[in-house]
């Protein structure tokens, strides 16, 4: 019982312990703070890699892609149908987009990764309408300042909205207009074309299913794929071969949904003094994207598509080099659309865990080294285990940091023991035993790691819920972005407290401040009471 | 002084005590084969000046310390060679010390510390089951001392006098058989040294316990029924007239 009240008035009256127990707690703290964050982006990075890519992806090994997409999904069904949600024949292959920037007048050519898909199916394997531009509601700073374009009932697909179509038409006829105004200062060498006398731009867009492949390679084409001497572009222009250049203004073809960090960069508004996102392409506007055909050796291809939409993963690294495209189109434009070839096949199983069963099916299934098959785990594995080891890391550091902290109790408790030395006599002379003198130095350690963890784990985890409110104080007070969403993939300082995690922390802290106090106890037990007596 | 001794069996026993300490590389002797015993119910006082081995004498006789050669009895059995655990027991049964420093616990508030010796005595159980009765046995014993008014006070708030009063009532709330007294009023002023004494005269008288102890002071040690000086680790016949040289001296 003595030993019980010591250690609580030793703790209530020694504010050298508080030192100790802020020792622990920041350390605790930390480590809380820092395996939620990182727990937090894990499983976010993880669940958005996963959306992305679907659970398991079949590849074909070569550009030219597998054909015939049909008879391999029946392939695949009749592999391991009964496993299987959902699955989507995509293409993917890398290009270029080249756009004009319309603040600037600059033209940019950026690589990207083209990826053919058909919306509906790539909807069943993934979130794709979630992350659509059109089907949500546009936030700034948390309050709605455009409704969603789309209703949630409407199924995905390639048509613009009516808000896009506006735009279209807007651009189609400013470079109408530009393009008359050339041809009067240049005093039109090219013959007129008889069309143009119709305002054709006027009328509805034409059915898009007549448009041929090539048709809408008007003045966009031209201004953007040539030099940015405007003389030069009307020539290209003038000199244009397309025979139906002056077809009615119609959205192309070739539909596209772009990663919305492509495209839009970060600016301070000069009046509010905030971060503003400036999109350079909206939808309607065209772009021209180049990219190799399926033939060996493979030639160039480049053609326009109509920006229908842009979405935003929250990926940064796929938000900022895919393009989604109409699956036919790229097929035609990369010369695969008659054998019906596709690059790969996107799978969504019912439930993840059966992959290693499907894998071993579908590759039963598959001439060997015909396709890749792979998890989307697989597929990232480079990352997921950068991050692993990361985590793994840093854990190693921190702990260390609370080893520090238990070297300080270690050093304080000496001090105590010191200090108490008479007391230690005293009790040996009422006949306390070593062992009990003992007990009371190691649960004062247990009651410095207690309160130290408890007040860790409380801290750490109210760091964790306001996490990005402290990051807000922070950037406002730094003056710059602490978390800068362009550097890292989200847009909020993900968090995930595992509660075991929390535990583990909290009772390796305790056992670090037992085990430094068992030392200073061990001496506390051993001092011959006669001399701790005659201490002074 | 031969003839109570051969009445009464003597209760505790220090048999040809001798105890060195190493000062440096040399072994000082401190005890030079000292016998003391003291019969239940006497009042001992063994006088010496500093560094005479007095203290070194009460802490081997009590189990603070162990003699290089020589023995303790205690009722007629030898208690200095038992285990580290049973000296505990017997440290907390049987002997009660005082200081002269008093050596209450600075964290502990007075009925605290009076209550220490129980609090070894039990477990936490055992005294949460007894804890009423563990208070009501301090709370008689600081009424006996007088200090029943100043039971939350620290010791730091507390006088000298009061202080060794608290000490006294700590050593006694185990009900020991023989208190071990080391310069009770050596730390105090003669008037409240002089209150100190009477109060061990009256446990000695009343309760029948068990007195040793060392002073310095001749008459301080007037006041025991014997007194023995101790030399240079050597016991020598008292120069001092006690109160029994007093009686005997009355009787003839």
């Amino acid at each position: 019982m003595y030993k019980l009240l010591l250690c609580v008035r030793y703790l209530k009256t020694r504010y050298i312990a508080l030192a100790c127990i802020i020792s622990v707690m920041l350390g605790v703290a930390t480590m809380i703070v820092v395996n939620s964050v990182m727990a937090g982006f894990t499983t976010e990075m993880r669940d958005r890699l996963h959306n992305f890519l679907a659970d398991i992806v079949i590849e074909s090994r070569g550009t030219a892609g597998i054909e015939d997409a049909e008879k391999q999904m029946e392939r695949v069904k009749s592999a391991a149908g009964q496993y299987i949600a959902a699955m989507t024949p995509t293409i993917e292959i890398p290009g270029m987009m080249t756009f004009t920037d319309p603040w600037s007048g600059e033209t940019y050519t950026a690589p990207v990764q083209i990826q053919g898909i058909d919306p509906a199916g790539k909807a069943q394997v993934g979130p794709l309408q979630d992350y659509l531009d059109s089907y949500n509601p546009l936030l700034e700073d948390g309050t709605e300042v455009r409704p969603a374009l789309r209703s949630r009932e409407e199924p995905l697909g390639w048509e613009l909205t009516d808000e896009g179509e506006k735009h279209f038409r807007m651009v189609q006829e400013r470079n109408r207009l530009l393009l008359e105004d050339r041809q009067t200062e240049s005093g039109s060498t090219a013959e007129p074309k008889p069309s143009e006398d119709a305002p054709v731009f006027d009328s509805e867009p034409a059915a898009e299913g007549d448009a041929v492949v090539a048709a809408p390679a008007t003045t966009d084409e031209a201004t953007m794929s040539t030099a940015s001497d405007e003389g030069v572009n009307a020539e290209a222009l003038f000199n244009s071969d397309h025979p139906d250049s002056h077809e009615p203004a119609v959205p192309l073809e070739a539909r596209i949904y772009l990663g919305e960090g492509l495209v839009s960069f970060m600016a301070r508004n000069p009046e509010t003094g905030r971060q503003q996102k400036i999109m350079m392409v909206q939808p309607g506007d065209n772009v021209i994207l180049s990219t190799i055909t399926s033939g060996t050796p493979p030639d160039v291809t480049k053609f326009q598509a109509t920006v229908v939409d842009t979405f935003r993963s929250g990926m940064n690294e796929y938000d900022s080099s895919i393009v989604l495209m109409n699956l036919d189109s790229l097929q035609k434009y990369r010369g695969m659309h008659l054998r019906n070839a596709i690059s790969s096949i996107h799978i969504r199983l019912t439930d993840y865990s059966h992959a290693p069963r499907v894998l071993a099916a579908l590759e039963q299934a598959f001439p060997p080294g015909m396709v890749n098959i792979r998890t989307w785990e697989e597929k990232q594995g480079m990352l997921l285990s950068a991050v692993e080891v990361e985590t793994a890391i840093l854990n190693v550091l921190l702990f260390l940091i609370i080893a520090v902290a238990g070297f300080g109790i270690l050093a304080i408790f000496y001090m105590i023991v010191v200090e108490k030395t008479r007391d230690i006599g005293i009790l040996k002379s009422l006949g306390a035993s070593s062992g009990g003198v003992m007990s009371i130095f190691l649960s004062y350690g247990l009651g410095l790691g207690i309160t130290g963890s408890a007040a860790g784990v409380f801290i750490g985890l109210l760091f964790v819920e306001y996490i990005n409110e402290i990051e807000d104080v922070l950037s406002w007070v730094t003056g710059r972005k602490v978390f800068d969403e362009k550097i890292y993939f989200f847009l909020e300082i993900p968090t995930h407290v595992n509660p075991w995690m929390v535990i583990s922390v909290a009772a390796g802290a305790i056992a670090i401040a037992v085990l430094a106090s068992i030392l200073p106890a061990r001496r506390a037990a051993r001092l011959h009471p006669v001399r701790a007596l005659r201490f002074e | 002084m031969a003839e109570i001794l051969k009445m009464t069996q003597p209760l505790i026993t220090a048999e040809a005590v001798s105890r060195s300490y190493l000062k440096g590389q040399h072994q000082v002797p401190v005890l030079r084969g000292v016998c003391l015993s003291a019969a239940r119910g006497e009042f001992v006082s063994v006088i010496g000046q500093s560094g005479s081995g007095k203290s070194t004498l009460l802490h081997i006789m009590g189990l603070l310390d162990s003699p290089d050669v020589g023995e303790v009895l205690l009722g007629g059995s030898r208690i200095d060679n038992l285990n580290p655990a049973a000296r505990d027991q017997l440290r907390n049964h049987v002997f009660g010390f005082i200081f002269q420093f008093y050596h209450l616990l600075p964290e502990l508030s007075l009925l605290e510390n009076v209550m220490t010796p129980l609090m070894i005595r039990h477990s936490i159980f055992g005294f949460w089951k007894r804890r009423h009765e563990i208070r009501h046995a301090a709370l008689s014993i600081l009424q006996q001392t007088g200090l029943e008014h100043r039971l939350k006070h620290r010791p730091a708030e507390l006088s000298g006098g009061e202080m060794q009063r608290g000490a006294i009532a700590r050593a006694l709330v185990g009900r020991p058989e023989i208190l071990l007294a080391d310069e009770p009023t050596g730390n105090l002023d003669a008037e409240t040294g002089a209150g100190i004494m009477d109060l061990l005269n009256r446990l000695n008288q009343d309760q029948g316990l068990t007195i040793i102890m060392v002073t310095h002071d001749n008459a301080i040690a007037a006041t025991a029924h014997r007194s023995v000086q101790l030399v240079q680790g050597r016991i020598q016949p008292a120069e001092v007239e006690t109160s029994q040289d007093t009686q005997q001296r009355r009787r003839a």
